[in-house]
């Protein structure tokens, strides 16, 4: 037929547009343009899909995409930039469980509900049938691993709690699902009782999912993120081979291989194995607190006074930056020390906040310049000939231990050396340790100063004194 | 070759491709190319449409109007996001 050629052509035009944009969404100077590339790629998607199902009740549909799009464009409007992160675990658990719904949908309308009693290998083919069970069973892992990942993230659920034998109830939950779903679709013809093997599929799935996630540090989340979301990719490449949809197959599997790659590479970027993430254990609870001797403390107004003199400032933000919004507070201060000479500059570590890039979010959204911004390899060796560095809400990422202390939890890890500069003012709420929970000896140095407080208020305490003593 | 055997051949293909396709990434997209990949990951919104499309209320429907309705909010948040991320990045010029 015509229409299957053009619709298949067309097909091809969309899974273009994907490759093209995904390839651009990877450079920083094309990446808005690819992720344009890759929404009008989804649009084609859509619009070869309605043309191929040709004229039907619309009804489901148009109320579906209705919903489906406001509530996406509600949950994004009304997000704060240091909710970034979470959002898009919860996006990711949606696109997981979408898969498993298409499947479970599939399974239903095949099987379940037409009055024979046929195996669902009879009535869609045995790697239809396969992929089928394989789509629930991802699907609905991505679909609770995300859900917990957003919690963690947020700080709702913290810790790290072990799990006695993980590994075998992992094992154990997967392979029992997989039994209970390959069951239902090879081996039962009764469709009550199938439908039944299937929801069993589905807890188990939904607990393995639960399982893996929970003994992992909210650290460590956004790999445990990248790592989902390439499984919600491979989800809905099954779900293309049980609807014999070469274009779902296609793109999910690029996202599934994409999506690999991707936590491979930000695992390299914290210096970590995927192994060594999933086993988990890594930050949350605190291990050693430890006691701190001769921290030196200090007001806005006397750091203020040694900001005035200063040739050069390096700022490195951190999480806590972005959970007191002091984005806009920050860039103040970096334009009232501008204003009076001082080169500013900000050193972004790669695993600063809770996602690689997540510094980047939040400082673009008070507009800070480009350029101002470092990535650590760029600017580290500049520490030493710096007057001062301004550490706000950062910690792990600026722990000395990781390069003195190799039995440390964050030992290896690149961290950016902020103890070389003349002069370092730490702004944090106390001395409690960070992620990774342990204690930084970087408070104790010698010229180290703490300036106790949110860093909203400190820094626009800051902004203030410097911007009256410039007049 | 079978309609199946193509489906594999796409597949094992396509994995090669998304393999290749990402090398290189600045820190700085980590985010934002995950968030983006994400929301192609509710591609899957093109299954759920081939499954409502008969008016009567049943248990598959309801399961595939979910499914619909959680890969729409997938697909435009998911860009939605990303882009806002991008938006007031430098380096557009």
């Amino acid at each position: 037929m015509i229409t299957d050629d053009l619709t298949a052509l067309l097909a091809l035009g969309s899974i273009a547009l994907f490759v093209v944009g995904l390839k651009r969404l990877s450079r920083v100077r094309t990446a808005r343009s690819g992720n344009a590339l890759m929404a009008s790629g989804m649009l084609l998607a859509v619009v070869i899909t309605l043309l191929e199902i040709g004229l039907v009740d619309y009804r489901w549909i148009i109320g579906g995409l209705l919903i489906g799009a406001a509530i996406g464009v509600l949950i994004v409007v009304r997000a704060q930039a240091t909710q970034m992160p979470e959002i898009v675990a919860r996006f990711n658990g949606f696109g997981g469980a979408a898969s498993a719904l298409v499947a479970l949908s599939l399974f239903w309308a095949e099987v379940v509900e037409p009055t024979g009693e046929t195996t669902a290998a009879a009535a869609l083919g045995n790697a239809a049938a396969t992929t089928l069970v394989l789509s629930v069973l991802i699907g609905s892992v991505t679909l609770s691993g995300s859900i917990l990942a957003e919690l963690k993230l947020r700080g709702t659920i913290e810790g790290t709690p072990q799990i006695p034998v993980r590994a075998v109830l992992m094992a154990v939950l997967a392979l029992g699902g997989i039994a209970l779903g390959a069951t239902a679709v090879f081996g039962i013809d009764d469709p009550a009782t199938a439908a039944a093997l299937v929801v069993g599929l589905v807890v188990a799935s939904v607990l393995a999912g639960l399982v893996l996630v929970l003994p992992i540090g909210g650290a460590d989340m956004p790999v445990v993120i990248s790592l989902l979301n390439s499984m919600s990719g491979l989800a809905a490449a099954a779900t293309g081979f049980a609807l014999s949809n070469q274009l779902l197959i296609i793109a999910g599997t690029i996202v599934g291989a994409a999506g690999l790659i991707l936590t491979q590479i930000m695992c390299v970027a914290m210096n970590r194995s995927l192994l060594n993430v999933l086993i988990g254990g890594y930050g949350g609870e605190a291990t050693e607190h430890g006691e701190y001797e001769g921290v030196v403390s200090a007001d806005a107004e006397s750091a203020a006074m040694v900001l005035e003199a200063a040739q050069s400032v390096i700022i490195v933000p951190g999480y806590g930056l972005a959970a007191a919004r002091a984005q806009n507070a920050v860039y103040e201060v970096a334009q009232a020390l501008r204003k009076q000479g001082t080169q500013v500059r900000f050193a972004i570590h790669p695993v600063a906040g809770r996602m690689p890039g997540h510094m980047n979010v939040v400082l673009s959204e008070a507009e800070v310049p480009y350029e101002l911004l470092f990535e650590m390899s760029e600017i580290n060796q500049d520490f030493s000939q710096t007057d001062v560095a301004i550490v706000v809400g950062a910690n792990d990422v600026v722990n000395p231990l990781a390069n003195t202390d190799p039995t440390s939890p964050i030992a290896g890890m690149p961290i950016l050396d902020v103890e070389n500069a003349r002069r370092v003012f730490v702004i944090k709420r106390s001395l409690s340790p960070g992620y990774a929970g342990i204690k930084n000896p970087l408070f104790e140095r010698d010229n180290t100063v703490m300036l106790y407080g949110d860093a909203k208020q400190m820094l626009d305490d800051l902004a203030s004194e410097l911007s009256s003593n410039v007049r | 070759m079978g309609p199946l055997l193509v489906s594999v051949y796409v597949f094992v293909l396509a994995a090669f491709l998304g393999f290749e396709l990402i090398n290189k990434v600045p820190p700085t997209l980590h985010t934002p190319l995950m968030s983006g990949a994400n929301a192609m990951s509710g591609v899957t919104l093109i299954g759920a449409l081939t499954l409502v499309t008969v008016a009567a209320v049943s248990a598959s429907v309801v399961l595939g109007v979910l499914a619909l309705i959680l890969a729409t909010i997938n697909v435009v948040g998911g860009f939605l996001v990303t882009d806002r991320m991008l938006s007031t990045f430098g380096g557009r010029s």
